[in-house]
């Protein structure tokens, strides 16, 4: 946790000192500060990164869901050459490369679903990302910041809508962004890029009509992870930021 | 007496005022708006899942395509969040690039703004002034993109090419001839610096013809004065930034706050309002379109003393030049490289904001250490703006949404995504 930049010291300071026990963990990455609050303390530290006036973060700009379903997974074997040589294609299914049959299983990973906010102090003028992770994988919940920032309304209605993530105590959490009546929460990783209906009208019954997706996936650069030296080096050095 | 109820309307989806795809359901209490609660998302696209399955760079155009009215603003934005994950900064002469073609930007979309907020509000005239002035900045985005709107001009590490020697002129045709082909073709005889200078020179009497025709304007201020007011408290607990931020009198803009680009080394003011009302951010966005044109004109003095490199030589990130493929292995490999595989950024994420015309635009990117993001997400503008719509109207008169649509500056490519 000593790891920081000399900008941000007196935030971290203030932010160890007000927030204490209530933070999970806190990083800096690239100059920014990152923290990590648990759902049980979600609320309570909101309230006081609003009111305290060493933090004043007056101003909610971003909340947006995060699935963190298949992080680091790459689709082609490139670290090592087996005794077949190298993988010649990909050989796995990873974002927009399946149809809603084939869609990955998702199975128990901890901590798939995420809340991240960006606070923005006009006071002090910093910013602070805040995260929380929910839960239960199946219904995942985290209480809601409506009464704290109320920016935040139509941002906990997306990441209800696209993730499924269940904000508790707000008013209006109806989908805002798909279709009415529509099924699912398409931006989860086991989600198919390509859908699962269409919609069109239809002549003969004269009215607009839904069909399972006729279209197949058809993502050809397949995605790789290369552990690039001069990074690696970097962050063995601590210059990581 | 019969019994008197509330009346649902159902303005949009298909309304000229409704800029785009907006269906707002309203409802009334004779002509006062009791309740307003847009539905949006007609527009989605899901830009944000498109882009976790294209390598880095293709998704620049896709940026394009968010508010579709300030183009390069939103590619700068995504730009900058790459940058950053990869630990890359862009030669000079780039930055100077971009912060030159910010402004333009802005310029190109207040002008969109003034003219459907005139047009919204029964002024036919200011729309046809403003669409004139944004034929010339369009033609500057074709110069240097080959595009006239979806440029994807800016590439993590700089910008796609310098700027060209030689202003394209426009040719003749049965409708282009004589004397209003020789008008037209004034400004285009030198470089595009000159043509761009040109037009700053002569978009401060633009802005004044604007002013002439709405700021003392009896029904215009009718129209706006009053409508919308906005205390600076609530513009903050709304989550509003930019013009809707500082024509309620605060004074916030990331290009003085937290400078990116070479806005460090700018001169400009800001504008900021005192009243939060429609007519306050009319004046603010006004300032602002001639604070534009003067840094326009700033960038142009440097670019012009100042030649360079417009993109960094890394060539894990940019491609090298055709010379260098013709006769070296490595340039080949280099370029097949990051044609067909992209680049791979370092695990991390990041959250780069720029100041774009409708205030706060931001890309939050997580990277896994793929060649495509894991996780990209757009902070638009407008999406804050639009939520807080129920509180603005609230009180208000049907024709008073109009008005508040158009001061809002609503683009539907950015809300939606």
């Amino acid at each position: 946790m000593s790891n920081f930049s000399e900008r941000n010291q007196s935030l971290v300071q203030a932010l160890k000192h007000v927030l204490g026990e209530r933070i999970v963990s806190m990083v800096e990455h690239r100059g920014q500060l990152a923290l990590e609050i648990s759902h049980e303390h979600w609320l309570d530290a909101a309230w006081l990164l609003r009111d305290e006036p060493d933090l004043a973060f007056e101003q909610l700009t971003d909340l947006c869901g995060v699935d963190y379903l298949g992080f680091g997974d790459d689709e082609w074997e490139t670290a090592e050459a087996t005794s077949h040589g190298f993988s010649r294609a990909a050989d796995a299914l990873g974002p927009g490369r399946f149809s809603w049959d084939e869609r990955p299983e998702a199975t128990d990973i901890p901590n798939r679903f995420a809340a991240v906010v960006h606070l923005l102090s006009l006071r002090h003028n910093r910013r602070l990302r805040l995260r929380c992770f929910a839960p239960d994988d199946d219904l995942p919940v985290i209480p809601s910041l409506i009464e704290v920032w109320n920016s935040v309304n139509w941002y906990e209605r997306e990441a209800f809508d696209l993730f499924g993530i269940v904000f508790e105590g707000h008013p209006d959490l109806r989908r805002l962004m798909t279709d009415y009546g529509f099924i699912g929460h398409p931006f989860r990783k086991d989600f198919p890029l390509i859908g699962n209906v269409t919609v069109r009208y239809d002549e003969d019954k004269g009215r607009v009509i839904y069909e399972p997706v006729e279209i197949e996936p058809r993502v050809t650069v397949a995605r790789v992870v290369r552990r690039d030296s001069r990074y690696v080096d970097e962050k063995l050095e601590g210059t990581d930021r | 007496m019969s019994e008197i109820r509330n009346f649902t309307m159902n303005f949009g989806p298909q309304h000229p005022a409704a800029h785009g795809v907006l269906r707002l359901i309203l409802e009334m209490d004779g002509e006062i708006v009791e309740r307003a609660d847009p539905h949006v998302g007609l527009l989605h696209r899901a830009t944000e899942k498109l882009a976790e399955s294209k390598p880095y760079n293709h998704s620049i155009g896709y940026m394009d395509r968010l508010d579709y009215v300030s183009m390069m603003c939103n590619e700068h934005a995504y730009v900058r969040a790459i940058e950053q994950l990869l630990g890359i900064e862009p030669p000079e002469r780039a930055q100077y690039i971009r912060t030159m073609f910010d402004e333009a930007t802005r310029i190109l979309n207040h002008l969109m703004w003034i003219g459907s907020n005139a047009l919204d509000l029964g002024a036919m005239a200011v729309f046809l002034y403003a669409f004139r002035e944004r034929e010339n900045l369009m033609d500057a985005y074709e110069a240097v993109s080959g595009t006239r709107m979806h440029a994807t001009y800016y590439r993590p590490g700089g910008v796609y090419r310098d700027l060209p020697d030689q202003m394209p002129k426009v040719a003749e045709s049965p409708w282009r001839k004589g004397k209003d082909l020789a008008r037209m073709n004034e400004w285009r005889e030198g470089s595009l610096l000159d043509f761009l200078e040109a037009f700053a020179d002569d978009f401060f009497d633009r802005v004044d013809d604007y002013e002439t025709l709405l700021t003392d304007n009896r029904i215009w201020k009718q129209r706006t004065v009053g409508i919308g007011a906005v205390s600076p408290d609530r513009a903050l607990q709304l989550g509003f930034t930019g013009p809707m931020l500082r024509g309620s009198g605060v004074e916030w803009d990331l290009r003085k706050k937290q400078p990116y680009a070479k806005y460090r080394e700018m001169d400009f003011d800001i504008p900021v309002g005192t009243n939060g009302d429609c007519y306050d951010r009319y004046l603010v966005r006004i300032e602002e379109m001639r604070q534009s044109a003067s840094m326009v004109k700033q960038c142009i003095a440097w670019l012009r003393e100042n030649p360079g490199p417009v993109m960094i030589r890394n060539f894990k990130v940019a491609p090298p030049t055709r010379e260098e493929m013709k006769d070296d292995m490595e340039a080949l490999i280099h370029h097949f490289k990051l044609f067909t595989e992209g680049y791979c950024v370092p695990e991390g994420e990041t959250y780069a904001a720029v100041e774009a015309p409708k205030g706060e635009f931001g890309c939050y990117l997580i990277s896994d250490g793929a060649n495509k993001p894991f996780r990209v997400h757009l902070r638009a503008p407008g999406y804050a703006h639009l939520s807080a719509m129920h509180e603005m109207a609230k009180g208000h008169m049907l024709a008073d949404i109009a008005a508040l649509i158009a001061t809002q500056d609503i683009v539907f490519g950015e809300i939606d995504r």
